[in-house]
């Protein structure tokens, strides 16, 4: 066991756990983050989606003790009021089925407009292919990112 | 939260599941209606005019959660702004059928949601009138208010909640007419979004409670071991475990988080012995090509004199298609909560059959049913998987070895090893024609590894054939299997469609005038019963030629494919374009007759997903073994489709104002043989086996 020092959605949290742990699970076991899911973990589906410093990684290979001082983004932080324009989307194109995927694909695709507030349709698809939607959203999960950057400037 | 003084400035946050700033994941209703006026089992109405709606079936993705409400709430004319749906617990006084399966939810229940809409109405009416003092009939109702327009009185249904709560409700009641339903059929959004897109605990991998322990089971790793011995030293010495007990085949490593449970599982040193046939994927080749020539059968119908019209044939048609058994890949993994006490047992988790999980934990921990309580979780798809009780079985049989409250997690690799596949079929079709190219006879044998009956006999070309023998093979295997979305059909219908377009082409015949002669014939002189209705069915086919533009379009290879299944009719078109002299596949058009359409957007997601899912298994989906052990154990082995492998998907409702009839499934069916059929136009090569993508037509394209 070791004590990690971490900053999440803004805040300072204090984790014992042992250094492998992915961050995934000290986010859902120790901290009781659980909006960050569990999918596959070896970073297939993207269903563990945070920001690590703005960047999506996969929280599910990320050991905690790979983390340091780096500024965590979860979903339960990506907006004080769930208002941030890819969740409005989300909602407004009515994207999930089942649900459990669709926070790690909020996530991947905050941090994408981010860097591409004016995505092509291309751009769109590369960047959203790595995750996984088992119900099949595919086409509201692209409609939702076009929507998002839409309304971004 | 507790909160902790920390070296260097500033306050870290503990924290204690007791105290969880989050939401539980599991809502009581009872709780939420409280204070509130209950009109019956669905509908509770408070006096600040909220609404209370309960939806009583597990919800894994089919949007059951939106749409049962929204059927309680056209009848009550609810303002829907002010409804607040719940999940219901399991609750066989209250609720009939809490069941997520067979897409049969919203056809069992459509009667009495309408009903429980409209005898709530009904009374909140008669309070009014007896309060206003003025007659029933000349009271209206909309947005959650009554309304009187001759002395212009009106109130809220809060107003009116306690009063009419307090009548006798009557016994028949008269529903809306469906041409005047004014939410149904509109577009409603999913009442979870908020909660989803911004990580509210929901999933039952969600769920966490003050003093849980976690459980990570080792399974045998072949079909066919079972448990000989077990030494669990060292994994019992790994920080955080708490015990590891043994049941069944099973061993469970228990301790206080998810990944000190992983890793000392790995520490276990496990023998098994064989209980049974260590199977590999060449063993099921030769054993389907064996049982198919040699099995026994059993016949599942026959009309006419199927040997005679292929001795008279004037052209015979014969192929075979195979599929490999699948895991259904939800992506929340199987998992659930159970807490077994001195006086009676609590179940929490993702399960479609929520009644069977509290039947298998009576009958392992003695109680009755009524001293057994189980919560529905959202689920993270189901697919079918969650049919089984198998994973609540095992949080029973821990909880009350280690007398605590335990979630049982599965990881990836368990849930995709663990069985309850579809199963692996093999197919046989043989059609004779005549010398019109008239289909005079059919055969059809299914060789199935543990499918039961992997015919659907009855459906279609069933009743439009006069010479007709469908039978099958069934062989046990150790690998188990389940239900799979769309059972059987969610394979025998793309190889069913791949078929009759090959016996429309040798017949020199359009695919969809083929298909349509059958059904003019299966109306005109049925061969035997005809079980489904041919006119619905030959009005998805219509809709579907009319909106492709069948047939007219340059350049671009279609495919045509239909199927009967849940009590619903989709047809659709797979476009396939070639481009630098490789073909894409491009559009799938799909027609949909579901009845009415409850909600629009979640409907049409579901069409879309359907064929998503039914293009993507059918393209890549292949699990196979070696001496009983899955050669796939993730989504790395394992291909899913992702976003930037799928077509458009252009979706057409017929609206023809009947009863719904299910949609969690027959939109999957007819996606693989339309894709196929497509495929075969472009590159004159036929697609018999799935995965497509080890087909040797495909080799290179993907």
């Amino acid at each position: 066991m070791a004590s990690f020092k971490l900053t999440i959605n803004n805040r300072a949290y204090n984790a014992e756990v042992e250094g492998d742990t992915p961050l995934l699970w000290v986010l859902r076991d120790n901290l009781g983050l659980v909006g960050t899911k569990y999918g596959c973990g070896i970073a297939q589906c993207g269903a563990c989606t945070v920001h690590l410093d703005g960047k999506a990684v996969r929280s599910c290979v990320l050991p905690v003790s790979a983390v340091g001082k780096a500024k965590v983004t979860t979903i339960e932080g990506l907006s004080e009021k769930g208002d941030h324009p890819v969740q409005k989307a989300w909602d407004e194109v009515d994207v999930a089925q089942c649900g459990y995927c669709q926070a790690g694909q909020i996530m991947t695709a905050a941090a994408f407009l981010k860097e591409k507030p004016k995505p092509t349709d291309e751009e769109i698809v590369g960047a959203m292919s790595g995750n996984l939607c088992r119900c099949g959203t595919y086409h509201r999960i692209r409609e939702a990112v076009k929507v998002a950057a839409s309304k971004t400037n | 939260m507790k909160i902790a003084a920390a070296a260097g400035g500033g306050l870290f946050l503990g924290f204690n599941w007791s105290d969880t700033t989050a939401a539980p994941v599991v809502v009581d209703a009872k709780h939420i209606a409280a204070g509130s006026v209950k009109f019956n089992s669905y509908l509770s109405i408070g006096s600040d005019n909220s609404i209370t709606i309960i939806s009583p079936n597990p919800e894994i993705g089919q949007g059951i959660k939106t749409a049962f409400p929204m059927v309680v709430a056209e009848e009550l004319d609810a303002d829907w702004k002010l409804v607040k749906t719940v999940q219901g617990h399991l609750d066989n006084a209250a609720f009939e059928r809490q069941v997520t399966g067979g897409s049969g939810a919203v056809p069992h229940s459509w009667e009495r949601l309408r009903k429980a809409g409209a005898t709530a109405r009904h009374l909140l009416i008669n309070a009014a009138a007896a309060k206003w003092g003025v007659p029933a009939s000349e009271i209206t109702t909309a947005d959650s208010k009554v309304f009187h327009k001759a002395s212009g009185k009106s109130g809220s249904y809060g107003e009116f909640a306690e009063a009419a709560g307090k009548l006798t409700a009557p016994t028949d009641i008269k529903l809306k007419d469906e041409k005047s339903f004014k939410l149904i059929g509109q577009s409603v959004r999913n009442v979870d979004n908020k909660n989803i897109a911004t990580g509210k605990p929901l999933f039952g991998l969600d769920f966490y409670r003050e003093g849980m322990l976690f459980a990570i089971i080792q399974r045998p790793k072949a079909f066919g071991f079972k448990l000989k011995s077990v030494d669990s030293a060292a994994a019992k010495a790994m920080p955080g475990i708490v015990d590891v007990v043994t049941f069944e085949n099973s061993v469970a490593v228990v301790g206080k988080s998810t990944w000190q449970c992983k890793k000392a599982r790995e520490a276990l040193k496990i023998e098994y012995e064989k209980a049974a046939d260590l199977e590999s994927s060449e063993d099921h080749n030769r054993i389907f090509s064996n049982l198919m020539d040699n099995g026994e059968a059993t016949v599942r119908r026959k009309n006419g004199d199927v040997e005679a019209a292929f001795k008279g044939a004037a052209k015979v048609i014969k192929a075979e298609y195979q599929c490999p058994f699948l895991p259904h890949s939800p992506l929340e993994p199987m998992n659930f909560f159970a807490h077994v006490r001195e006086d009676g047992v609590e179940l929490v988790g993702p399960t479609q059959t929520p009644d069977r999980a509290r039947g298998e934990a009576a009958k392992i921990t003695g109680f009755p049913p009524e001293k057994i309580t189980v919560e529905i979780t959202r689920q993270g798809g189901g697919f079918g998987r969650r049919l089984s009780a198998d994973f609540a079985i095992e949080a029973v049989h821990v909880s009350k070895l280690v007398k605590a409250p335990v979630k049982v997690i599965w990881t990836r690799e368990d849930d995709m090893t663990g069985g309850t596949y579809r199963p692996a079929v093999r197919y046989r079709f043989e059609a004779a024609l005549d010398k019109n190219g008239e289909m005079i006879g059919y055969k059809l044998r299914g060789v199935g590894i543990n499918s039961g009956n992997p015919t659907r006999e009855d459906n279609f070309p069933s009743g439009s054939v006069d010479n007709l023998l469908i039978d099958s093979v069934e062989h046990k295997s150790a690998i188990t299997t389940g239900p799979w979305r769309a059972p059987i059909t969610n394979f025998l219908a793309y190889a069913e469609q791949s078929f009759i377009d090959e016996v429309a082409e040798a017949a020199g015949k359009d695919p969809i005038e083929f298909r349509l002669a059958l059904l003019e014939k299966a109306k005109k002189s049925p061969a035997g019963e005809v079980k489904y209705d041919v006119d619905r069915m030959i009005a998805v086919i219509k809709l579907a030629a009319e909106k492709s533009n069948w047939g007219k379009k340059k350049g671009v290879h279609q495919g045509f494919s239909v199927y009967f299944s849940h009590r619903s009719y989709v047809a659709q078109v797979g476009e396939v374009v070639v481009e630098k002299g490789k073909p894409a596949l491009k559009n799938v058009i799909a027609a949909v007759d579901c009845g009415i359409v409850i909600n629009k957007s979640g409907s049409l997601q579901q069409v879309r997903g359907g064929v998503v899912d039914g293009i993507g298994h059918a393209m890549f989906g292949n699990m196979t073994f070696k001496a009983g052990t899955p050669d796939q154990s993730n989504f790395n082995g394992f291909r899913l489709i992702r976003m930037n492998e799928i077509p458009e998907v252009d979706v057409h409702f017929v609206d023809n104002g009947i009863s719904p009839t299910g949609l969690g499934e027959p939109a999957l069916p007819p996606a693989g043989g339309a894709v196929a059929n497509a495929f075969y136009k472009a590159t004159k090569q036929r697609l018999r086996n799935q995965p497509f993508i080890n087909e040797e037509a495909f080799k290179g394209i993907s």
